[in-house]
């Protein structure tokens, strides 16, 4: 593998105090390379969208270390001391309906996320930038820099929060469910965004999703979460082809793939009471 | 096989306050035989959850059905008005299971209260104790713990409220169940628990058969007997679940399937392409065929024509691209992608 | 379908400062509100007679002497005259845009400083708001009144506008903890996660991220500050601590009042600006409970 861009290490948050306390995420452990995309995945409630909070420092960790290459240990930096971190780093959110500041044009947008770079391009050298950015994710500039975000499209959305990442040119996007609001059709097409931009630019993803399918189609390496912990982690091919852990075995199994229709009728014991997981 | 339930040209519109129309299910007929599971797909905006409350009789304003027939072991009633379906057709001929089911539990009553305001919307003299006693024998032989009658709503998991929700509004024995996104917000372990209870439904033939609405292709094919395609409140396809996702014909429901991501090692390394372009707005459909503006096949008649459902390679099409190709290559076989 | 059904929260918050009158013009327009109508009508009226009445009917000084000790109404002086022997007719108008002039003031300056300190508390948490809001507690227990009377003995002259900033500053606890509590349900909300990763500081967030988010309600709040500061000026100036060298509703019931209009019979001096009093409070209370129903759908009755 390249350089290690990002190493988090016994990363654990807990919410809550004495008997209601719940921990969200128990001892994380993994790195990251530059130009390469990790996919966590997790049912609701594994603790996954919260560790990608951890790692965007939007939420201060119980235990644990964040590395980022070139800055070191960043897990206690506060304030403005995060600025460094941010510019390297960007985020895509789950809800493309709630990330989006309803008062603000999509051009106003763009120019405030540009705050939080050092020299942020000016004048026409900016104009130039943010229509670049918008082209390469398929939104004609024109049609869009003065529209309100409930005017867009949920798929349009996410493409302008690319759109976004392709302007700040962060080291790492962490993208949590980016597309599980979304259509099929208009999946796909926000997954080949993400793909070009590591491929055009050397970004290193972590893909936060439920889905493996998505999982299988983007990433490089997989990391599977339950109930806060990492139950399993290896090569994306690795793991899907001989699942070791129970649970990813399970999940493996329950994922609907193209079938010919309803299985025929079977014994009675086919009801036979399903094992009930754990976590039900 | 003899349909038990027939939907005749159901046509829907959506009258907004500034008076604009949204055509959300336009022209479409439907039917389904006793003990068939009917799959609908399509994507949001297709109008396929539309339909799921114009055949459930639970289309309610801005909601407005101007055409359509439902038509049940040969007994025909209008949409367009709702006080002419018998009373009874609710909950005993279809019921609905709904997209938020696990959040239509009052909170702040017991999973049993419920109960008997279900059994009491169809029989004011039913008694509490025979009401209750009736779903925990229900619960018992589908092998759901029976406690869940003593439960509050938020004592439950999300995919425990769900199979507890679809018992509850099967208790009639309806004879169509309309399951509209029933398995959206589950984890993929809980929708396959609510399928199997489904499909355990309809073979103690407690249920007569399923309308199974949903925009999860894979979750569909491996439940389905036919599967029905919506484009833009359209009807694109129909035809058995092999027909649908081995050949599909119509380049909507390629496309969808062509997008379509399952853990294989199909989908590695590879770059699938996605529909390009949106779904058109409803208020104004474009003219022709609805699809024709994102379709890569189109031809001059599909921008000016509506392409009707036609009888092609055994299932029904809505293509003027597809029919050509009929016409001119006599086998359809390979054309799959 | 999950999208479509998505956007459906969003609704209500959506609404922004300049679409505001743009909503309630449509809303209006399909009659979701008979009320809202009733109360800017009301208004409407009231504002005219206050503000353009004395211009219009050429009456231009309210301290002015034309008759005796309680004149009763007749066709020179409509509603009769006061214990000095002023207009009533004239000091109905005059009082009126004195007292809305004074709950306009009020309410602004309660509102400003609510807004400012519950936005700071809820959403800096912790010590911040512990402190901020111990301090609105404070100021809460203290019956406002008490404060009102001191400051209004401190300051030597009373001018319409000081009267305005005594009420304002004294009555701005209820408007924080109100906005503090929305702020914190505001905080979590992603679009403020991503103007943290664009560099935005706390001043940028609250200013752009939080507050029009909340500007229905704020300005709901407004309009209840708006008035209760009238009442707190009629109450001020019933004890005789009113503003110098003007005349107000307050005031004029403060004479009326003193020189024993009640026993006297002299309905016409204290019954009309009671009946002012109470139909601009009542205007501005339906007025706020049909913005409510505009701003919140689920209110709206069917």
């Amino acid at each position: 593998m390249t350089e290690t861009l990002l190493e988090v290490e016994g990363l654990t948050r807990r919410f809550g105090s004495g008997r209601n306390v719940v921990t969200a995420v128990k001892d994380v452990s993994f790195t990251l390379a530059r130009g390469e995309i990790l996919a966590v995945v997790g049912e609701s409630g594994s603790g996954k969208s919260t560790l990608a909070r951890l790692i965007l420092r939007l939420l201060p960790p119980t235990a644990g270390s964040i590395r980022f290459a070139g800055l070191g240990d960043i897990t206690r930096l506060q304030g403005h001391k995060l600025r460094p971190f941010w510019q390297h780093v960007q985020a895509i959110f789950q809800d493309p309906f709630a990330t989006f500041n309803q008062f603000f044009t999509v051009r106003r947008f763009l120019e405030r996320s540009l705050g939080i770079l050092d020299n942020p391009p000016e004048g026409r050298e900016r104009e130039e930038a943010i229509s670049a950015a918008l082209r390469a994710v398929g939104l004609e500039p024109s049609d869009v820099l003065m529209k309100w975000p409930h005017q867009l499209s949920g798929g349009q959305r996410q493409r302008l929060m690319i759109a976004r990442a392709l302007l700040l040119r962060p080291k790492l996007v962490i993208a949590d469910e980016p597309t599980s609001m979304l259509d099929a059709s208009l999946r796909v097409t926000v997954l080949n965004l993400l793909a070009d931009l590591r491929r055009e630019h050397e970004v290193s993803i972590l893909f936060i999703t439920h889905d493996l399918g998505q999982a299988f189609y983007l990433a490089d390496r997989l990391l599977v979460m339950y109930r806060g912990e990492v139950v399993e982690h290896g090569p994306i091919e690795a793991v899907l082809s001989a699942p070791q852990h129970p649970y990813t075995q399970r999940l493996l199994a329950d994922v609907p793939r193209l079938g010919s229709g309803r299985p025929k009728m079977t014994s009675p014991d086919r009801w036979a009471p399903r094992r009930v997981p754990a976590g039900e | 096989m003899q349909p038990i339930l027939t939907v005749d040209r159901v046509h829907a519109v959506y009258r907004l306050p500034n008076g604009a129309e949204v055509h959300a299910v336009d022209g479409v007929s439907l039917s389904i035989a006793e003990g068939e599971i009917l799959g609908i797909v399509g994507e949001s905006g297709c109008g396929k959850s539309t339909l799921a409350s114009v055949i459930s009789l639970t289309a309610r304003p801005p909601l407005y059905v101007s055409e359509g027939r439902l038509i049940f072991n040969g007994h025909s009633v209008p949409l367009t008005a709702l006080d002419r379906v018998p009373n009874d057709w609710r909950g005993r001929v279809i019921a609905l299971l709904p997209q938020g089911a696990m959040n239509s539990l009052n909170p702040t009553l017991r999973v049993r209260d419920f109960v008997v305001d279900v059994l009491r919307a169809h029989d004011h003299s039913i008694d509490r104790r025979i009401a209750i006693e009736r779903a925990r024998e229900r619960l018992e032989q589908l092998s759901l713990p029976p406690r869940v009658l003593d439960s509050y709503p938020h004592q439950l998991s999300g995919g425990m409220k769900q199979r507890v929700v679809a018992v509850l509004s099967t208790i009639l024995n309806p004879r169509v169940l309309i399951a509209d996104e029933p398995t959206s917000a589950l984890d993929v372990s809980s929708q396959r628990a609510l399928v199997n209870l489904l499909l355990e439904l309809l073979e103690r033939q407690i249920i007569g058969s399923i309308m199974f609405i949903s925009h999860d292709l894979p979750l569909l094919s491996n439940v389905a007997d036919r599967i029905a395609v919506m484009y833009a409140g359209e009807l694109v396809e129909l035809g058995t679940t092999p027909q649908i996702v081995r050949a599909p014909q119509h380049p909507y429901t390629r496309a969808l399937l062509q997008a379509t991501l399952v853990p294989e090692r199909t989908i590695r390394g590879r770059r699938i392409e996605g529909i390009p372009g949106q779904p058109p707005d409803l208020r104004q459909p474009p003219p022709g065929c609805r699809f024709h503006p994102r379709c890569p096949y189109a031809l001059e008649q599909c921008r000016r024509e509506r392409p009707p459902l036609e009888t092609i390679e055994g299932r029904q099409v809505a293509c003027w691209w597809v029919a050509r190709q009929h016409r001119t290559v006599p086998s359809m076989e390979g054309l799959a992608p | 379908m999950d999208v479509v059904a998505a956007p459906q929260k969003h609704t209500v918050v959506r609404r922004g400062p300049l679409r505001l009158l743009l909503s309630i013009l449509r809303l209006g327009g399909i009659g979701v509100n008979a009320r809202f109508w009733v109360s800017i009508g009301l208004l409407s009226a009231i504002l005219i007679f206050g503000l353009l009445g004395p211009a219009l009917l050429g009456k231009r000084d309210p301290l002015r002497i034309v008759g005796g000790l309680y004149d009763p109404p007749s066709s020179k002086v409509w509603l009769g005259t006061d214990n000095f022997g002023r207009d009533v007719f004239t000091q109905l108008m005059y009082g009126t845009r004195t007292s809305l002039t004074i709950g306009l003031i009020a309410g602004a300056i309660a509102t400003g400083i609510g807004v400012a300190i519950g936005t700071l508390a809820g959403f800096r948490g912790g010590m911040v708001e512990e402190a901020l809001m111990g301090f609105t507690n404070v100021v809460i227990t203290i019956p406002s009144i008490v404060i009102l009377i001191l400051l209004s003995i401190a300051v030597q002259s009373r001018s319409i506008l000081a009267m305005g900033l005594i009420i304002g500053i004294t009555s701005w606890p209820w408007t924080a903890r109100a906005v503090r509590a929305q702020t914190a349900s505001l905080r979590a909300r992603e679009h403020l996660d991503i103007a943290r990763l664009s560099g935005a500081g706390t001043l940028s967030l609250i200013l752009w991220d939080i507050i029009p988010y909340m500007f229905s309600y704020i300005f709901m709040a407004f309009v209840l500050q708006f008035a209760s500061g009238i009442l707190q000026e009629a109450a001020l100036s019933l004890l005789g601590l009113g503003p110098s060298n003007t005349i107000s509703l307050g005031i004029m019931l403060h004479w009326s009042l003193l020189w024993e209009a009640v026993r006297t019979g002299a309905w016409w001096a204290f019954f009309p600006p009671t009946v002012f009093l109470t139909v601009i409070a009542f205007a501005l209370l339906l007025l706020q409970s049909s913005l409510d129903e505009i701003f919140n759908p689920r209110l709206r009755r069917k």
